[in-house]
């Protein structure tokens, strides 16, 4: 690697994009947050171009670290408690467990926006 | 419901592309083993996985494998090596808070789907994905913008879906109902999902664009979502069009939007705009491997595939000497095996479909092929008119029984042909003018008076008389025969 070659330059991550990320993931930052998060951000992504300054050439893309492909169960009801009165202890536990609950079901603040 | 081709509509194109999710007709979920069961008490059918609780796991379900790769087979597509990703937003409908689906390397590539008109539909992919939990909206009359808050059912997350792409290929409403109701009929004929809208197992969004006729270029499209039913299909994308050549007559532009299909009043409605346009930051799914299915299941598969709708079609088609439209209607109504059965019996293939289409709407009920070979046989012999052979057929689905002693209960004893000539000759005494008419007149006329000499005998013997039998008395009468 050239000692002058900047890898990191044309890619570099801007400020319009963590506020825009930051708006995707629903997070309120301030200026000063932004500004902080976009230099933090850069340097974590630097690392990925030290591995794009390599030769990989011929190197196959790697979706999953693991070896493996078709890890299949069976279509078979039942998981964890199979008995029936487990399983309905373990509904009640969940809901319990909830902030709000009406009808069996978990009540969620208002929705501002449509399913995708 | 108003046609496209009224005048406004006149030299635009509508040009629609359908995006179809099916529930997979799977004992359990895509990633765990909680029940796929339409309905339930809520939030029964979870488990720790459907539920996104920390340290649950995905593991993919060997069936919905099965049935993804059989709609792909059914679709002609491509089966391939696929992977899972995550779309990530922000829904309560999804505890994870992000969905697992495919992206970039669905199980099944292009493909294509005939309708029954013989047109070829292109279909862009069909990826697994699951579904995710029911959202009710309480306050603000359930809609969702005015609720004031909103309760969630998770019975249906994690549940199998395929989702059907098609390319942009469907030009009308029409097109578009033929399409979903053949691809229901192939998802239903395989077995892979029962193909219910009214249950919401099938679930249609519409993408719709219009352009002059002769341009080549697409449109600015829209998509239209919450579509319930066929008849839903048709009216959206009627309303859907017009309102985008409305929008273009008047100089305005269409803008990319996802629309909301109200039934009540009819219309789509604003859901959000481009701007506000979803980035669902996909990326690889962690926890999941590649699913690649080899050649060797995928051929297994393949071999215990059923006959597909339009497969039955053309077999039915061939066998009648009909084309394989004539025969649509035989094999919606799951009849075709019961009209082969018939035909191979010597049933004469003609009266056979006719009596499926216009007199077994509700099924075959106890009528065997045998009985309707037999009934048929009869009606062709000359033995029943039409009208005799319909009621006895009513019979034969009702009850089962043989259809010369229904026949006979019934009253409709055969006319014997020399008892027949004995009216018709007495008619033309009655009638000389007419009979002139018969004879001398152009073709038009003779029908007339053929119709009016066919109605007087079906008068005087009550209906027993075999309109057939009368014409062929009629022509030899006036020399013809």
């Amino acid at each position: 690697m050239e000692p002058d070659a900047d890898t990191s330059t044309p890619g570099r991550i801007t400020r319009d994009d963590v506020a825009y990320v930051a708006r995707l993931a629903r997070l309120n930052l301030t200026d000063s947050e932004l500004d902080g998060f976009t230099g933090q951000l850069a340097d974590v992504l630097d690392h990925a171009a030290d591995i794009e300054a390599l030769d990989l050439d011929g190197v196959a893309s790697t979706s999953h670290p693991l070896p493996l492909s078709n890890v299949l169960r069976a279509d078979v009801p039942g998981v964890g408690p199979a008995d029936e009165a487990d399983h309905r202890l373990f509904c009640d536990e969940v809901l319990a467990a909830a902030p709000a609950v009406e009808e069996s079901r978990f009540r969620v603040p208002p929705v501002l926006g449509e399913a995708p | 419901m108003t046609s496209e081709t009224t005048s406004e509509m006149d030299g635009w194109e509508v040009v629609i592309g359908l995006e179809v999710h099916a529930e997979l007709a799977t004992a359990t979920k895509l990633f765990s083993g909680a029940r796929n069961e339409f309905g339930g008490e809520p939030n029964t059918h979870v488990d720790p996985v459907s539920l996104g609780l920390p340290g649950s796991l995905p593991v993919l379900n060997e069936k919905a494998v099965e049935l993804a790769i059989r709609v792909g087979l059914a679709l002609n597509c491509s089966v391939q090596a696929s992977e899972f990703a995550r779309k990530n937003y922000f829904y309560p409908d999804m505890p994870k808070d992000f969905q697992i689906s495919q992206f970039d390397q669905p199980i099944n590539g292009e493909g294509w789907l005939e309708l029954p008109d013989g047109r070829r539909i292109g279909i862009e992919r069909a990826h697994l994905e699951e579904d995710t939990g029911k959202s009710t909206h309480v306050g603000g009359g359930g809609r969702i913008h005015e609720a004031s808050y909103s309760l969630v059912d998770y019975n249906r997350a994690g549940v199998p879906l395929i989702e059907i792409v098609g390319k942009p290929d469907l030009r009308s409403g029409e097109d578009a109902r033929a399409y979903v109701s053949e691809l229901r009929a192939i998802l239903v004929a395989i077995g892979a999902s029962d193909g219910k809208m009214e249950e919401g197992s099938m679930r249609v969004d519409c993408n719709v664009s219009v352009r002059p006729v002769g341009e080549d270029e697409l449109g600015t499209r829209c998509e239209v979502k919450n579509i319930n039913s066929l008849r839903s299909l048709g009216r959206a994308v009627t309303y859907e069009s017009r309102r985008q050549v409305d929008l273009i007559a008047s100089g305005q532009k269409v803008e990319q939007q996802t629309r909301h299909w109200n039934e009540e009043d009819g219309r789509t409605h604003t859901l959000r705009s481009k701007e506000e346009a979803f980035d669902y930051r996909y990326f690889p799914e962690p926890d999941l491997v590649p699913v690649a299915p080899s050649a060797e299941w995928i051929d297994e598969i393949r071999a215990a595939m059923p006959l597909l709708p339009g497969e039955r079609r053309n077999r039915l088609a061939e066998e009648a000497g009909v084309q394989p439209a004539a025969a649509a209607l035989s094999v919606e109504r799951g009849l075709d095996d019961l009209a082969l059965a018939a035909m191979d019996l010597d049933a004469d293939p003609a009266r056979v479909l006719v009596h499926v289409e216009n007199n077994l709407a509700d099924g075959q009920g106890a009528l065997t092929a045998d009985a309707f070979a037999a009934l048929v046989a009869m009606e062709t012999g000359g033995d029943l008119t039409a009208t005799q052979a319909k009621t006895v057929l009513a019979d034969l689905v009702d009850s089962g029984g043989d259809p010369a002693s229904l026949a006979a209960s019934h009253g409709f004893e055969a006319m014997g042909t020399s008892e027949l000539e004995g009216l018709v000759d007495g008619l033309i005494a009655e009638h000389p003018d007419d009979w002139e008419a018969f004879v001398g007149g152009d073709e038009g006329e003779r029908k007339k008076k053929s119709g009016f000499f066919v109605g007087q005998i079906m008068k005087a013997t009550r209906g027993q008389a075999d309109g057939r039998v009368v014409n062929e008395i009629l022509e030899r009468r006036a020399g013809n025969a």
